[in-house]
């Protein structure tokens, strides 16, 4: 490993050395996706930035019921904190999934999102807490959908010179329910095979919303609409569930590569998501 | 590329050493400062057996790089004991034979004092997550986690 290496102390420090280096310098978060990458030879980025100690990109907050996450939030924080635990339950076991305790303390959400890895397991979470992203630039902050930040496999929307600041996304309300489940090869550190995170919310005990996000499935994380328009206006129980099932294995448009393949992938994805709704199904009794 | 002055904490104690900024913490600790108990394994952040407390969390010292623990305090599984005397959950390793080739040992007993420090009556499913980023190749779990349960104040109640 050979790089240059600069701490930045501040958001507008980090965007400058970022504009030095031309596009070819990267920023370090936690480091535990770019390290892996350097040390295999996947990336050389001749410099590095380190932003690990801007007070700016750390924190959770809410405000107004928003809630804001700076991007140097670790998974180990988010499980640690009562204000989700209550309020982004489904954020809380997606981190409680990843890697295991030594990663959870050094990763982060923004690292997470930035990868853009289809099996990231903050990303379902996200996509169903209706996140968005806020990115600065040298052009001031511009915030986007979760959903519209990823264009592919390790790509996103960001600009080269461009920083991931917060992820911010409504609180859910008293009468919402969320799951996320994962398969991997083993309970700890594990890449997912496939992830299905679930978010409902109840009116006079009708499903009024649903939201399915679907990991590792597609060349982005995606939402399964078919299934979440099934749910909809209607009251939950063991036909409304097998049926959203099965429209959320039809949405799953896995590959078979060295983790798993396809059709096993897309069944799965319908399970995680029947029994994620089963779950939902007993704590509303 | 030019090296960087790194000062920290290391054990309690004040150090300054100088270093290329590409070094992970596990080399500083290994080839610059001498502490090899500290094991490389896969310096992928996979196995553990690096583990070391840095501001008291478990880490994987191969995937962080020798200027993030600048003004930081990091503890190595040298810095655990006090002098000849062990620490109770090396004690408890040693009792109950937790230790078959002893590569995956120190990380494991960092990641089981960390899990301690914070926890000290763990559940048996509580250890299991702790030391779930520690790999045995031996596979000497169930003694490691009985170690563990010893060690915790929940495990003296019950061998008493
Ligand atoms: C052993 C192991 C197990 C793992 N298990 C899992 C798992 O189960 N689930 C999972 O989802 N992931 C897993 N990962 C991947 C990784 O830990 C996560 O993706 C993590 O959240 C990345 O965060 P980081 O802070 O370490 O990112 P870094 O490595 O610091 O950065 C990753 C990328 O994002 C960019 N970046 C970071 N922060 C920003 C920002 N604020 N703005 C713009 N760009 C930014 C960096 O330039 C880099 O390209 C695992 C990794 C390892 C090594
Ligand atoms: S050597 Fe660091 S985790 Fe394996
Ligand atoms: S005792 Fe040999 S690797 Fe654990």
């Amino acid at each position: 490993m050979q790089f240059e290496y600069t701490k930045a102390a501040s958001i507008e420090e980090a965007l400058d050395l970022l504009a030095a280096g031309g596009g070819e310098a990267k920023v370090i978060a936690g480091g535990t996706d770019l390290l892996v990458n350097i040390q295999e030879g996947l990336e050389s980025p001749p410099a590095l930035i380190d932003i690990g100690g801007i007070a700016d990109l750390k924190g959770i907050e809410e405000k107004d019921g928003i809630i804001e996450l700076g991007s140097l939030v670790t998974h180990a924080e988010v499980l640690g904190s009562e204000l989700l635990r209550e309020k982004a339950p489904v954020l809380v076991s997606a981190c409680s999934e990843v890697g295991a305790v030594q990663i959870r303390y050094r990763a982060t959400i923004g690292g997470n999102i930035a990868t853009a890895s289809p099996s990231g397991d903050t990303v379902p979470a996200f996509y169903v807490l209706g996140a968005r992203v806020a990115i600065r630039g040298g052009e001031g902050e511009r915030e986007i959908a979760i959903e519209d930040f990823f264009t592919g496999v390790k790509r996103t929307v960001l600009e080269p010179g461009e920083l991931i600041v917060k992820i911010r996304f409504p609180g859910m309300p008293e009468s919402a329910r969320s799951f996320f489940k994962k398969l991997g090869q083993r309970k700890a550190l594990a890449i997912a095979k496939v992830s299905v995170a679930g978010y409902l919310d109840f009116k006079d005990g009708l499903v009024e919303e649903a939201r399915i996000a679907l990991g590792a499935v597609a060349t982005t994380v995606i939402r399964a609409e078919k299934a979440e328009e099934a749910l909809k206006g209607k009251e939950l129980s063991d036909e409304v569930i097998e049926e959203a099932g099965r429209l959320t294995t039809e949405a799953s448009k896995a590959i078979t590569d060295i983790r798993s393949n396809a059709e096993y992938r897309d069944e799965m994805a319908g399970l995680l998501l029947t029994r994620g709704l089963k779950d939902i199904l007993k704590s509303l009794i | 590329m030019e090296n960087v002055q790194i000062k920290f904490i290391l054990n309690g104690e004040a150090v300054e050493v100088s270093a290329p900024p590409s070094l992970t913490l596990l080399k500083l600790l290994r080839e610059k400062l001498g502490l090899t108990g500290s094991k490389p394994g896969c310096e992928r952040g996979e196995c553990g057996a690096c583990t070391v407390l840095l501001d008291g969390d478990p880490v994987n010292s191969c995937l962080v790089l020798a200027p993030q623990v600048e003004g930081r305090e990091v503890i190595t599984i040298e810095g655990i004991s006090d002098g000849e005397k062990l620490d109770p959950i090396q004690e408890a390793f040693i009792s109950e034979s937790a230790v078959q080739c002893g590569y995956c040992t120190p990380g494991m007993i960092i990641s089981a004092k960390a899990l301690l420090n914070r926890n000290p009556s763990p559940s048996r499913d509580e250890i299991k997550r702790a030391i779930s980023g520690n790999l045995c190749r031996c596979t000497g779990y169930t003694k490691i986690i009985k170690a563990i349960e010893v060690c915790s104040a929940s495990g003296a109640a019950v061998e008493e």
